[in-house]
């Protein structure tokens, strides 16, 4: 049974009804599927109604939700070929990151990305998507092992953020962050960036400098997450409601604002509900992008990336 | 004789020690918040502000980081009037963030977080800039990536050294997403800086925290840190709420960073002038004597930041 989020209370009933439908209804029996199908229609048009409507915290719940799909079940269903590569060859593996060469509809590409888990364990193992140091700099040597083989590069962002620790410090997490915005500014390969899930802080952006941004429909980017803004901001983390609702971290702001450049299109009532379909979306948006890049010389590639970041923001003179 | 002159109030626009929006000003006994000892104001002064008994740095807006570290009379502000919007419409706790901003700016005694502009240090020519704690807690929103980048751009335009100088609590929240991009804006400039093998210095003051130091500042060729600085991704506040116990003592501070191999050197307050001059000499070969004697015409930086962007293929 799919974890339900608060707002999507209003169609349990419909969903239960539903389910007692299909578990009712024996093949051939065509009344039976009919209802179904009717069900399934009638779930389809409240869930496109609520997700159309969704406010900048139920986004961010959406772009957390247990069972949407992360970075390894996209390389799993829209790629071919993953070969997964460990450690920054300093210090550690930091499992928060994951990377190495995959296969995107016949083409070599190298894939980094933050990874989460599905449960406990898993987000223990992985620090729930906040990478270190070392995740960094296993991220900087995949983009040099790009760049100097040619291979373009893909990474997928999903972090509540960097993580925040004393041992962290102490090995350089803001040298390690520096360095990789620093090695994507100027990397002569194309760069084709993807938010997922949720982009917080330096460490969504220390993997997310590229040619090409684009986003979920309800994934959010934000300088902070909207726990850590709350806090810096009022001194309250409960307050993350009401940060999320300020900040403008929608995907739908991202594109106003023209950080990003398309948003993707999710599955009736979010990528959880159809990873197989969102994942197809991914790849074909993906290889697409890959291809309007291709064909750029390199001075020019790393030039007009100079010029997406170096104009970013408004400002005044007076 | 050379000790003298760099300890004494060196430059416009303000001398040393005399800032009208200094909260200590006016008082005749400063508390030390290290260590608690009192102060003469003239004695506090004097030791351009550091506590003669435990060390501890005091934080100083950037008009007097740029007396204390710049040649008289050699600083030449550039962009005074780049100032940042409110691209967000923010609002907290009902009220407008746009209508705080010209109470930042009359604390701060800067339309912006950041200061920048042409100087010299003990006659070598560069290009420095220097946040200002007392305007929105350093914080870089848009128009301080914006001038940071600038900065750059005009080091680069000029062959000239880059200096600069971090006081900052990070990205600034009420920006959002656009004072996070500029962490990408201030980095992709710092690339250029390279390429013409100009050095870049950059100093690291109490506090350095988050995006800043996360981009441009722990970038330098050469980091030095004023000695008890914080220096980290988070603040103390937000460390201490991570890992759910009180901070270890030097955790994340300058002499932490020193010894983990993250910045070169820590300089007490009254040396860095000195450091930065011997450092600047040395890494540019003596190339960037001040052959300008000071005078830097509006018109020539213009002309000459326009054929530098045509060359670099930056549009207006």
């Amino acid at each position: 049974m799919r974890t339900s989020l608060e707002f999507e209370a209003p169609l349990a009933e419909l969903q239960a009804e539903l389910d007692k439908a299909r578990a009712a209804t024996k093949p051939g029996d065509l009344e039976g599927e009919r209802l179904v199908a009717r069900l399934r229609r009638q779930l389809d048009e409240r869930l496109v109604g609520i997700y159309a409507q969704l406010r900048p915290w139920q986004k961010v719940q959406v772009a957390r939700h247990v069972e949407r799909p992360h970075p390894l079940d996209y390389l799993r269903l829209g790629f071919t070929d993953f070969v997964e590569l460990h450690g920054d060859r300093r210090f550690g593996d930091d499992h928060a990151i994951i990377g190495g060469p995959a296969s995107l509809e016949g083409r070599s590409v190298m894939v980094v990305a933050h990874q989460k888990g599905r449960d406990t364990r898993e987000n223990v193992d992985r620090n729930f998507g906040m990478p270190g140091p070392e995740g960094f700099r296993k991220a900087q040597r995949l983009f040099h092992l790009a760049e100097k083989l040619g291979l373009p590069v893909i990474t997928m962002i999903d972090t509540p953020g960097a993580n925040v620790g004393v041992a962290d410090e102490e090995r350089g997490q803001v040298e390690a962050i520096a360095t990789s915005i620093a090695t994507l500014c100027s990397l002569r390969v194309p760069i084709v960036s993807v938010v997922t899930g949720e982009a917080n802080s330096g460490g969504a952006l220390a993997i997310g400098v590229a040619d090409r941004v684009l986003m979920l429909e309800h994934s959010t980017y934000s300088v902070a997450s909207p726990e850590a803004a709350a806090s810096i901001l009022w001194r309250s983390a409960q307050k993350a409601p009401e940060a999320a609702e300020a900040m403008r971290i929608t995907a739908q702001d991202m594109l106003e604002f023209r950080i990003i450049d398309r948003i993707l299109p999710e599955p009736i009532g979010g990528a959880h509900r159809d990873p197989t379909a969102m994942a197809i979306v991914l790849r074909d948006a993906l290889a697409e992008e890959l291809d309007g890049l291709v064909d750029l010389g390199t001075t020019e590639l790393v030039q007009s990336r100079y010029l997406r970041y170096r104009g970013l923001g408004p400002y005044r003179e007076d | 004789m050379r000790d003298f002159l760099r300890r004494r109030p060196l430059h416009l626009p303000l001398p040393f020690g005399d800032h009208p929006h200094d909260e200590q000003l006016g008082r005749l006994w400063i508390r030390c918040p290290s260590c608690g000892e009192q102060l003469y104001a003239k004695e506090y002064e004097d030791n351009l502000k550091v506590c003669p008994k435990c060390r501890y740095h005091f934080r100083l807006s950037s008009q007097e980081r740029l007396a204390l570290l710049l040649d008289p009379d050699s600083f030449q502000e550039l962009d005074h009037n780049l100032r940042g919007t409110d691209p967000l419409s923010f609002r907290s706790e009902g009220q407008a963030y746009a209508d705080k901003i010209p109470g930042y700016e009359r604390k701060a005694g800067t339309p912006e977080a950041v200061v920048y502009g042409l100087g010299a240090i003990e006659e070598v020519s560069l290009v420095i800039a220097a946040n200002n704690y007392l305007f929105q807690g350093g914080s870089m929103g848009v128009a301080v990536g914006e001038k940071i980048a600038r900065a750059i751009d005009l080091a680069v335009a000029r062959r000239l050294p880059f200096v600069s100088v971090v006081a900052t609590g990070g990205a600034r929240q009420h920006e959002g997403v656009f004072a996070l991009m500029q962490m990408a804006k201030t980095t992709a400039a710092l690339a250029r800086l390279g390429r013409v093998g100009m050095p870049y210095i950059s100093v690291l003051t109490d506090p350095t925290v988050g995006g800043v130091p996360a981009s441009y500042a722990m970038l330098g060729d050469v980091t030095i840190a004023e000695p008890g600085a914080f220096i980290g991704f988070a603040g103390p506040r937000v460390i201490e709420q991570a890992i759910r116990q009180k901070l270890p003592p030097g955790t994340a501070t300058s002499e932490s960073m020193l010894a983990h191999g993250m910045i070169d050197m820590i300089c007490a307050r009254a040396e860095l002038r000195g450091a930065i001059g011997r450092l600047l000499r040395l890494l540019t070969n003596g190339s960037c004597g001040r052959t300008l004697s000071g005078e830097w015409g509006e018109q020539r930086h213009d002309r000459e930041m326009s054929s530098v962007g045509e060359g670099l293929g930056i549009a207006d």
